[in-house]
């Protein structure tokens, strides 16, 4: 853009000669309608003129920076980002630059639904050549917020449809090591080791990732992603989950460590409801936790539920129905232990 | 933030049913709804020191911002002022404040929001999407007025936007989410034409969004957030499949959201709104799990995000208050029982006695 044209977008579009050949269309706000005053003047402007080249379906330059300025005001209008598409298709339009447009309107609008699928849809338009900006461009948002969940939805439809899997956990890692509390990324990493088509599926991966996992629960075990994410890569093993002796021993460390236990109780509890016999480590450990709870019953899974619904008092209610369904759920995993 | 999200999303209410025509399940403590509606109010002592519901300020607040649409944050919401008519005249009738409103010219307004698609826009002049159609057809049932439709073409618009795959478009352009299974299924549901789409599809769809959490994204393999949980049960229970979701396993997930003020978040490690007080709650009543939460430092969370002066409810204590949180709040409090509020459902989030007025008669 050239200054002139600079010049002449501070004027009111009233007073631009290039428009001087258009009424602009007042909104129809329904009951009691605005009442533009000062700081709105200028927006309603723009709007109203928006209107007379909408209604006139004017697919034209003009139309075309008018646009513009009227997400530069309001990004969330979404009648208007899809009339700058319709343009953007008649005057077959250069989408790179269209790219840096929704780049440099980001970093205010990160959450903005209409940005995002405006970005959608030229990515797509582009094909696999934008794979390599896509991916640049969702990293630059995470910088400012790595939990952006439009961020996150794009860059897996990008992997999807586009490609560039080949350092998506790397990077994942990197993430966690920014956050190791950030549930996108290890959402994404659940997504890399089941999608990337290049991995060999989880059972590929199961191993290193439990270790990975298991390290990263040691480092923070109060955080809940990493607890989930482990029961994740057994979700259809629950065998393997309870005889793999990493797993009792990373909550056997975790409730001797006196940080946090819910989560590492949590998980006993759900293993000992699928066969898991704890040692006398375990127990010892167990009942350390808050020694006056130790009830009478030699089920230890009761000692458990009572020890929760201590610590965990917000959720009572939650750990007295495991305690009520303990011997059901016994028996249930039981069962299917043997038949394996 | 959760606001962008939310703005977007309309109002999606859920309704806790297997299916449209069960009646909305209560417990035994129902509020007396014959008291006047103050004197409900003045009796209200939970006895734990507890603030009240400011009702009469957050009603007046609502119709304030109906009338003065002059400041900034009205005009820039102009293009969604139907989604936000319809979080306003839903908290009015949970209020029972309903009757405040001119009934003629809001139904006239939002006709004047349909295209000739079918579809509704946000506003008069704007494009048809299915979010601005499902607050259209909710506020029509407010007032007991879809027959002002032409149901037909309705149904019609939005069932054009089902996919092969079983998902929806948001609108012309494409955007794919769950939110939009949610709106289509509520929509079709409120219009009694479900079997304009291929239900089984679209349960499909919604199911291959399941993770393994338990939650729900808005694309298969997207992170479990509370808001998308929400769309995916609340069509899930509309459509009568909630065998499809492990119950136990998405309520202890949903119940996890708790966080130590006693508000909801929408995801680990984020921070409490007054609208995931509704986004979770509804999808936990719907799965019958809604006692693994602490229900009263909820209700006092979402008391504490009260301006008690100038009326209207805030995402969280002392932020600024707007149409949007003040109806997630106020309907949050309606499924915890607070009294002197009318039952909303959970599932297709408009009153009771709106869903029952449509699927007994």
């Amino acid at each position: 853009m050239d200054s002139d044209e600079d010049e002449r977008q501070l004027l009111p579009l009233s007073q631009r000669p290039e428009w001087s050949d258009v009424t602009p269309v007042p909104q129809n706000d329904g009951p009691n309608p605005v009442v533009p005053i000062a700081y709105s003047e200028e927006f309603a402007e723009i709007m109203g003129y928006f209107r007379a080249v909408y209604l006139a379906d004017e697919r034209s330059l003009r139309a075309f920076h008018l646009t513009a300025e009227a997400v530069n005001f309001n990004a969330g209008n979404y009648t208007v980002w899809q009339f700058r598409r319709l343009i953007l298709e008649a005057l077959n339009a250069d989408l790179h630059e269209e790219l840096g447009f929704v780049e440099q309107l980001a970093s205010k609008n990160s959450k903005n639904y209409q940005l995002w699928h405006h970005r959608r849809w030229l990515a797509e338009k582009m094909g696999t050549e934008a794979a390599v900006g896509e991916l640049e461009f969702t990293k630059k948002i995470f910088l400012n917020d790595a939990k952006n969940y439009h961020a996150w939805s794009h860059r897996q439809w990008v992997l999807q449809n586009l490609g560039g899997w080949e350092d998506e956990l790397a990077y994942c890692n990197e993430l966690l090591e920014d956050d190791i509390f950030n549930n996108s990324a290890w959402n994404q990493r659940y997504f890399v080791i089941t999608s990337h088509p290049g991995l060999g599926g989880i059972e590929a991966t199961v191993d290193s990732e439990v270790n990975y996992t298991i390290k990263s629960i040691l480092i923070r075990p109060e955080n809940e992603s990493p607890w989930r994410y482990l029961r994740g890569l057994y979700n259809n093993n629950m065998q393997s989950f309870v005889t793999n002796p990493k797993i009792s021993t990373l909550c056997l460390n975790v409730l001797t460590s006196k940080v946090n236990p819910v989560f590492a109780l949590s998980l006993l509890l759900d293993l000992i409801s699928n066969g898991l016999k704890p040692n006398q480590d375990l127990k010892n450990a167990i009942e350390a936790v808050i020694p006056e709870s130790n009830s009478q019953d030699s089920d230890i899974s009761v000692t458990i539920c009572a020890v929760l619904e201590i610590i965990d008092q917000m959720r009572v209610n939650y750990w007295r129905w495991r305690k009520n369904n303990i011997h059901s759920q016994v028996a249930e995993g039981v069962a299917n232990l043997h038949i394996h | 933030m959760s606001q962008e999200f939310n703005t977007n999303l309309g109002t999606l209410f859920a309704v806790n049913l297997d299916g449209p025509s069960r009646l909305h399940r209560r417990s035994a403590t129902q509020p007396d709804q014959s008291a006047p509606f103050s004197d409900r109010i003045d009796r209200f002592d939970l006895g734990l020191g507890m603030g009240e519901l400011a009702a009469e300020k957050h009603a007046k607040y609502i119709l304030t911002v109906e009338k003065k649409k002059d400041d900034i944050e009205s005009v820039l919401m102009e293009h969604l002022r139907i989604n936000g008519a319809y979080w306003g005249l839903t908290t009015l009738d949970i209020l029972g404040k309903l009757a405040a409103v001119d009934q003629e010219t809001v139904i006239s307004w939002v006709m004047s929001c349909q295209h000739e698609s079918g579809g509704f826009g946000g506003n008069e002049g704007h494009d048809p999407h299915l979010l601005y159609t499902l607050s259209a057809i909710q506020i029509l049932a407010l007032f007991n007025k879809i027959d002002t439709l032409d149901i037909e073409k309705v149904s019609n618009y939005i069932s054009t936007l089902q996919n092969e795959d079983g998902s929806f478009s948001g609108d012309k352009w494409g955007e794919i989410d769950t939110r939009f299974s949610y709106v289509a299924i509520c929509s079709l549901a409120l219009l009694k034409q479900l079997d304009k789409i291929n239900v089984e599809n679209a349960v499909k769809y919604i199911v291959s969004c399941k993770n393994l959490d338990g939650g729900f994204g808005c694309t298969p393999g997207a992170e479990s957030h509370a808001g998308q949980i929400f769309c995916c049960i609340g069509a899930l229970a509309i459509t009568g499949c909630l065998h499809y979701v492990d119950k136990d396993l998405l309520g202890w997930w949903l119940c996890e959201r708790q966080v130590k003020s006693g508000g909801l978040n929408g995801r680990p490690e984020k921070l409490p709104d007054v609208c995931y007080s509704w986004w979770v709650l509804s999808s936990l009543i719907i799965i019958d799990r809604v006692h693994w939460i602490d229900k009263e430092k909820l209700v006092k969370f979402i008391l504490d995000c009260q301006d008690k002066e100038n009326g209207g409810i805030s995402d969280r204590p002392d932020d600024a208050v707007d149409v949007f949180h003040t109806y997630f709040g106020v309907a949050g409090l309606s499924l915890l029982e607070y009294p002197g509020l009318k039952a909303i459902d959970p599932a297709y989030a408009l009153p009771v006695d709106v869903i029952n007025r449509i699927f007994l008669h």
